[in-house]
């Protein structure tokens, strides 16, 4: 192979928005439910009814706008997109594409220490449609609507992608900065963030973009990078053997770790796009926007700057629990409730992640409550549990949430805080290993740590380890 | 006593009175409908007897009891079949929903509902309101009783017919280019098209959804102004519904025209208008001149564009509108089919009319990428400078006056062979739902062969007093003329 090439990637992210209600309707956007039990006249379609925008919707999606630098388009309008299809009630879909609410926007993104932009060519909202059900027993189709008018932000990134590397970034930035913003939960298998990605490849150099095609069905940041490396090869392929690559949409199958054609250029629909006659223009006030502007919180960035100013903990430590709205929350809730950062970053950092990697869960799945953590490292600094008995507690905790201060009494794990007690043991135990105490003694410092263990297990583990030391060493001093 | 010669708002009062019962008018009312139905064919659906019935029983006790106090209290009335009711077949006049009963109440039809109307039955319509002749129908013509050899207008024919053969007192029709005050023209009844967001559309089943308006079709301008009245309300279902509180419309019921200013568009009788029409119409101005208007002739200007930009814009709204009735959730579904785009097909083309097929076409075609700019966008354009062109106009008068439409009724299958012809019939109402105006048509005569013909006053957005006024006030010098087959039948 003589020619070297470049991949040219724009993503188009779909992002479900994380509001009570549906964009145009006020049924319930709650996951699961018996079918179509979330529905009403307006998301199934039925003649007569009408769509009635949800503020909610636009304030969520001016939110990612803002904190992906777009430029609010003031005066937006809503489209309707024709197509037939049984899990779109109305065979259009409510969609914009004239007047997108944001255009023009950016985010920064980072690979190996190499800092680049990826532009943002627009943010649109859009409903989500039906769910479609294949019933091999009646060959028959079913719909389910609950989802229908599930209220959507799309956002079309410009073609600023070089890798595979550099789309999970992308992704990644986006899913922090929605999440930060409490605009969505984006959860890639879950359906609530999905990527098309739009790939095509040059040789390196030229100026002019390739032919592109369009993936879809991609279901986790693993399957997007497989499928790009996939794509990339395939495209390759094609024009070192002198043929071309065709305009069309494929189809992802991860399993198969190949994708198929879906349909081509020429089979494209015309959606005969027009705005919607049923809604009126959304005019977006400075006063408005200036309202959604006031409560962004802080995102990503702005906490790394001020936890390297507010905290001790090292900066490595700031990247990880940033890294997740989940993480820096529960860090931030249990600093609230009293405990200190470094211990806090310690447990998230050592014990936390251990467990994490141990269940193969993401930071988003995790169940504890920053309560619960402050409440176990309580005990500890207040030595009514030791830290050995604090890691099986919060092993539980991590599990199934529980309440630690209720653990640790209904299973006697209480530190035993009665000296006299605690003194016997440890006489009989200096009596018991003559030959610890004769290492002791002769100058080995660390065969004391045998008579702490010893002494631990005398004690079933709830002993003060400081304290078993201090008086081992009172006793070994006579 | 005749219950059924009398105004909504007689019976009304007659019922409040108690001079006669909430059963004994819908009695009277069932009683006309079966004599007439199958001469005119007004209804596509009549509740059934013994629910109209309990439902006028329901209705007396809570007059009885102080419940309703309004002034519709027990009337009996019609609904124009495109607007949703709950229970009760609704089709718009189609075979595609030949079996859709509503789980829901149209906004309009719950306000006159909760005033204590009885509805008894579905109006009669071109296929889904498109047609100005009530041909289109799927069940059948509705006859003019006027003639039952002409057509009773469209689209709401069968609630304009229903009213001037005294089978209901008063019905809710809708106007999309016309629909409204064209039939109440050609059958010699009064009926109004508010201005655009004054009533509420959740639950009319769109045709073309920036044009649409639901409104009353009575015999006089005092039921419609009461009918309004009731109707009216800003509603959080329709996005466009007017955010202000409505008017009290039965105020402006007021025979008292003097120093308003008034201007008939020279351009409306240019040419193509029957000379009866035009000799009618021009009386009927002379008439408020003479009460003290000041009535003069202007040049309103872009007359000509109007019918273009309708068609262009209704059609492609429809063409998107009319896409839900596609055989999966509800309505007519055919019963062949090999796959999923052959069952869409072959319900559709199975379940549209011919005229409801071309609309499609046409509406697909202009919005059609390629397309869109130099058809769609042109008539939006098109509709901005016509209701600017009406704004100018309103600078100088309160009211317009001019012809519903250039001729009286057609005769049956006249139309129906040219298209454009009918088209062209639409030239005076049209222009009225691109600029979101209210109009009211009120009869001003018969011709030469003893049809109405119907006089058409206009006003600016959100001014339905000023019509209201000023047709009150033309209906004052004269009285309400009966169709006279209904006498020749002993009624």
């Amino acid at each position: 192979m003589s020619k070297t090439y470049e991949t040219v990637i724009g993503l188009e992210v779909h992002v479900e928005l994380a509001t009570k209600t549906k964009i145009f309707c006020g049924c319930s956007t709650l996951f699961g439910g018996a079918p179509n039990t979330h529905t009403c006249p307006v998301c199934t379609g039925m003649p007569g009814s009408l769509p009635v925008l949800n503020k909610g919707v636009v304030e969520k999606a001016v939110a990612v706008g803002l904190a992906t630098n777009c430029t609010i388009t003031q005066n937006c309008k809503f489209d309707r997109k024709n197509y037939f299809y049984p899990d779109n009630p109305q065979n259009y879909q409510i969609s914009q594409l004239y007047y997108p609410i944001c255009r023009d926007g950016k985010v920064e993104i980072e690979v190996d220490g190499n800092k680049k932009f990826v532009r943002i060519h627009e943010i649109h909202m859009e409903e989500d449609a039906g769910k479609l059900v294949h019933d091999p027993y009646s060959d028959s189709s079913l719909v389910d609507y609950n989802r229908s008018g599930v209220p959507l932000i799309e956002i079309v990134s410009e073609p600023d992608m070089r890798s595979a590397e550099e789309v999970i970034a992308y992704l990644e930035k986006l899913r922090l900065i929605i999440q930060y913003l409490g605009a969505s939960d984006c959860k890639l298998n879950e359906g609530s963030m999905r990527a098309d990605v739009n790939l095509s490849i040059r040789e390196v150099g030229s100026e002019k973009f390739g032919t592109r095609t369009e993936m879809k069905n991609l279901n986790s940041f693993k399957a997007i990078a497989r499928a790009i490396e996939n794509e990339k090869e395939r495209q390759i392929d094609l024009l070192e053997s002198g043929e071309e690559v065709i305009q069309e949409t494929r189809r992802w199958d991860d399993t198969k770790e190949y994708s198929y054609a879906m349909r081509s250029k020429e089979d494209a629909q015309d959606y005969r796009y027009f705005p919607d006659p049923d809604l009126v223009p959304i005019i977006i006030s400075d006063e408005w926007m200036n309202e959604i502007k006031s409560r962004q919180p802080e995102l990503r960035d702005e906490k790394r700057i001020r936890y390297k100013e507010e905290y001790d903990i090292p900066e490595y430590d700031i990247d990880i629990i940033t890294n997740s709205k989940k993480l820096a929350d529960i860090f931030e809730e249990a600093i609230s409730l009293g405990a200190a950062p470094k211990k806090v970053s310690n447990w998230l950092m050592v014990e936390t992640m251990r467990l994490m990697k141990e269940h193969e869960m993401d930071a988003d799945d995790l169940k504890f409550s920053a309560k619960n953590l402050a409440a176990i490292i309580k005990m500890v600094d207040d030595k009514v549990i030791n830290g050995t008995v604090a890691k099986e507690v919060f092993e539980k905790v991590f599990a199934d949430n529980i309440d630690p201060e209720k653990y640790v009494e209904d299973n006697g794990l209480k530190t035993v805080n009665d000296e006299g007690a605690l003194r016997k043991v440890i006489e009989e135990v200096i009596a018991n290993n003559p030959k610890s105490v004769e290492d002791y003694k002769g100058g080995k410092e660390k065969a004391i740590g045998a008579l702490v263990g010893q002494t631990m297990k005398a004690m079933q583990g709830k002993a003060d380890p400081g304290e078993v030391n201090r008086i081992l060493k009172e006793e070994l001093a006579k | 006593m005749d219950i059924m010669s009398l105004t909504a708002v007689e019976i009304g009062k007659k019922i409040k009175n108690k001079e006669i019962s909430v059963v004994e008018a819908a009695s009277a009312c069932i009683d006309r409908i079966e004599k007439l139905e199958p001469d005119y064919n007004c209804f596509v659906t009549v509740v059934d007897k013994e629910v109209i019935l309990e439902n006028a029983k329901k209705i007396q006790a809570d007059i009885d009891s102080g419940k309703l106090t309004g002034p519709l209290a027990g009337v009996p009335i019609a609904i124009k079949d495109n607007m949703c009711t709950e229970g009760i077949l609704t089709t718009c006049s189609s075979k595609i929903l030949s079996n859709f009963v509503p789980t829901y109440t149209a906004e309009a039809v719950l306000k006159l509902k909760e005033a204590g109307a009885v509805i008894v039955g579905k109006t009669n319509m071109d296929e889904f309101a498109m047609g100005s002749t009530t041909e289109t129908s799927y069940y059948g013509i509705t006859k003019n009783p006027w003639d039952i050899n002409k057509v009773p207008g469209g689209s709401s024919g069968g609630s304009a017919a229903a009213v001037a053969a005294e089978e209901v007192p008063a019905a809710l029709g809708s106007d999309t280019g016309g629909s409204i005050r064209q039939p109440a023209s050609f059958c010699g009844v009064t009926g109004i098209k508010p201005t655009y967001g004054r009533v509420s559309r959740y639950g009319l089943i769109a045709y073309g959804s920036s044009l649409d308006q639901i409104g009353p079709i009575a015999k006089d301008v005092t039921d419609c102004a009461t009918i309004l009245e009731t109707i009216c309300t800003h509603d959080d279902k329709d996005s466009t519904s007017y955010d202000k509180a409505a008017d009290k419309f039965t105020e402006a019921l007021v025979d008292d025209v003097k120093g308003m200013k008034i201007g008939i568009p020279r351009d409306y009788f240019a040419e193509g208008i029957d000379e009866d029409v035009k000799n009618g119409v021009l009386e009927a101005a002379k008439v408020l001149e003479e009460k003290g208007a000041i009535v003069e002739e202007f040049d309103l200007g872009m007359v000509e564009y109007a019918i273009p930009a309708y068609y262009i814009i209704a059609s492609a709204e429809a063409s998107s509108n009319l896409e839900r009735f596609d055989g999966v959730k509800y309505g007519y579904r055919t019963s062949d089919f090999t796959d999923l785009h052959n069952m869409y097909k072959k319900s559709r083309s199975e379940g549209f009319g011919p005229e409801v097929k071309r609309r499609i076409m046409l509406g697909s075609f202009v919005l059609s990428s390629g397309y869109y700019d130099a058809y769609y966008v042109k008539a939006l354009k098109t509709k901005a400078l016509i209701k600017q062109a009406f704004d100018k106009a309103f600078e100088k008068y309160d009211v317009i006056l001019g012809p519903v439409a250039p001729t009286t009724a057609l005769g049956v299958g006249e139309s129906l062979s040219d298209p454009l012809k009918m088209y062209l019939g639409d030239i005076y109402t049209v222009s009225v739902n691109l600029a979101g105006l209210p109009g009211i048509s009120i009869p001003c005569g018969l011709d030469k062969n003893g049809m109405p013909i119907g006089l058409q006053l206009l006003g600016q957005t959100f001014d339905e007093k000023s019509i209201i006024r000023a047709a009150y006030a033309y209906e004052c010098t004269r009285s309400y003329e009966r169709p006279k087959q209904l006498s020749e039948r002993g009624l």
